[in-house]
């Protein structure tokens, strides 16, 4: 009989080739993404840390010493104070749109608005959001011509767009959508029965700001606005697109100094420039990681 | 909560709404506006800037660069993490921690100066290899796979891989079969959110590009900008749009299945601090 010969189903016999199993290791499938990543991301990261520890005669500090030249110190600071305004300002107006979406139905659609837009306005920056801000208050714009036609000039004193406070609008552009993502969660984590234990012991609203959620609140906010900070303390693009000339900030500073147009390039220097950006922004996300465990702790 | 305090809270509800609703749509509106101007202060409004955008062969080059990269990127996301997230999932699970740490690092590297580590390779590239603008597909693979890597590990959350796999296997199937025909069509969702937004990383990328020295889509876009803002800003727009339209896919697209937030569909919120396309 052939059936016996050729059973139907063959799973409990050996493999009919080699009795043993081929010898190579499992993890051999996940080496391509390993090899792939280290290439193109920890080797560009290493050649950054090495090279600034590297100059023409071989290993030094010298690459460092830029650091305490006037416009590198500038150019620091003001990347410094960019981005902290712009987050301190993206963090507040963010945590107001948040409240008032956190206030309303959970299920609405003005909720599901709200969040898929600022999903894709967060992510909105570049040479289009440089572009939009021009478009509306360049020297051609929209509401600068708006505003001339009624008798208002708001570049009486130099068209400040181009300058560092502009920079800080255009950049709470995407700042306050990012935090609205951030903040979100936490402000749902608040019960509302919190506020009325609070009533039922004779709190007003301001004590239950006070006391129960301010403070609750609190390392979420901080660590937010921590997490905008690097954000705009590590945007180029939008910079870029905007100012022309000059390195005002720190991106285009290391930038101009990787790429000078007058020759002036010198990939040591650009990279010391950008270690010290890597060590701050990781800084800063250390410390937004710590808070964020804080706020998971109490809001779930 | 009394009927006085219901009432101020609508208030500066909308308050909250109308102000930054404003702030929101403004700048884009005036976008518009700009690109539909005239030559003169007093010339009516036209669509000329639009029709010049097919005219500019410089143009239309880097929008066929662009889109040739997010299509190669696309591909090139889904060779690499797929295999490697199913078989770590299935195989492999104590790579997993360290597959999330790589795949969202670049998130808080700022692409600046991912660019001054990368500059000395694409030179050794671009003398050895290759010195086509297609070469940024690399680079651009490095850059969305945070959001890639989030949006296919929702999908494969939701899908139970290890029974699937076994299933498959014990009915006889190779791997090869197991993950084109059996995992893959379980996450097409996911893997559709992963390529949109790929797409839409790309298409958006100015850093790497300009500063080496190559034209994709928005570096062409801030070049014209110098010699005719209003074809730029055409331009502009038109990106803007196609990048929404992608992202209003996606929000729509993940939903049903998986049941996914917006929060959480791979938009990578938490770590944007590289500020990769700022």
């Amino acid at each position: 009989m052939t059936v016996i010969e050729r059973p139907l189903v063959e799973t409990v016999r050996r493999p009919l080739r080699g009795g043993t199993r081929l010898a190579t290791p499992q993890w051999i499938a996940a080496a391509p993404f390993f090899l792939y990543v280290g290439i193109f991301l920890l080797l560009p990261t290493a050649i950054v840390a090495g090279g600034a520890f590297i100059d023409g005669k071989g290993l030094s500090l010298s690459n460092f010493a830029t650091m305490n030249q006037r416009f590198v110190i500038n150019a620091f600071i003001n990347s410094v104070v960019l981005s902290a305004i712009s987050a301190i300002i993206g963090a507040v107006f963010g945590a107001l749109l948040a409240y008032a979406v956190a206030t309303g139905n959970p299920n609405g659609v003005f909720r599901r608005l709200v969040s898929s837009a600022c999903g894709v306005l967060a992510q909105f920056g570049g040479v289009t959001l440089a572009f939009a801000f021009i478009a509306t208050l360049g020297s051609a714009g929209l509401i600068t011509l708006w505003l001339q036609q009624h008798g208002m000039r708001i570049y009486a004193n130099g068209v400040w767009l181009y300058q560092l406070r502009g920079l800080v609008l255009v950049y709470t552009y995407f700042q306050i959508p990012l935090m609205v993502l951030v903040f979100l969660p936490a402000l749902d984590g608040i019960r509302p029965q919190w506020r009325e234990a609070t009533e039922s012991l004779g709190g007003g609203t301001w004590h239950y700001w006070r006391y129960v959620a301010g403070p609750l609140l609190a390392p979420a906010f901080l660590g937010s606005t921590l997490l905008l900070f690097a954000n705009a303390f590590s945007a180029y693009a939008t910079a870029a697109a905007l100012i022309n000339q000059g390195s005002i900030v720190a991106s285009l500073l290391i930038a101009n100094t990787l790429t000078s147009e007058v020759g002036l390039a010198n990939p040591g220097i650009a990279s010391a420039l950008a270690l010290v950006m890597v060590v701050i922004v990781a800084i800063v996300m250390v410390l937004y990681t710590v808070l964020q465990r804080r706020t998971a702790r109490w809001l779930q | 909560m009394s009927r006085n305090r219901r009432l101020k809270l609508q208030i500066f509800r909308v308050a909250v709404f109308l102000v930054l609703g404003a702030f929101f749509l403004l700048p884009i509106g005036a976008m518009f506006e700009f690109s539909t101007r005239g030559v003169t202060d007093t010339a009516p409004r036209t669509l000329n800037a639009w029709l010049t955008i097919g005219q500019t062969p410089d143009l239309v080059a880097a929008i066929l660069a662009s889109l040739g990269l997010a299509v190669l990127t696309s591909l090139g996301m889904l060779l690499l993490l797929v295999p490697t997230m199913i078989w770590i999932r299935l195989r492999l699970p104590y790579l997993t921690r360290a597959m999330e740490f790589l795949c969202l690092l670049p998130l808080t590297i700022p692409a600046i100066v991912l660019v001054a580590g990368l500059a000395p390779i694409y030179l050794w590239m671009n003398l050895n290899i290759n010195d086509s603008i297609l070469t940024l597909a690399f680079v651009y693979l490095i850059l969305v796979l945070p959001f890639a890597y989030r949006a296919l590990f929702t999908g494969l959350a939701a899908i139970d891989v290890k029974t699937l796999a076994e299933a498959a296997r014990s009915l006889g199937a190779n791997w090869g079969t197991v993950m084109l025909r059996v995992i893959v069509p379980n996450m097409s969702v996911a893997i559709l959110n992963a390529c949109l937004l790929s797409v839409a990383v790309v298409l958006g990328e100015f850093t790497i590009a300009n500063l080496l020295n190559y034209v994709n889509l928005q570096v062409a876009i801030a070049l014209l900008g110098r010699a005719n803002a209003t074809v730029s800003i055409a331009v502009a727009v038109a990106s803007l749009l196609f990048a929404f339209i992608l992202l209003v896919i996606l929000s729509f697209a993940g939903r049903p299945r998986a049941r996914v937030h917006l929060e959480d569909t791979g938009l990578p919120y938490p770590g944007a601090a590289g500020g990769g396309l700022r």
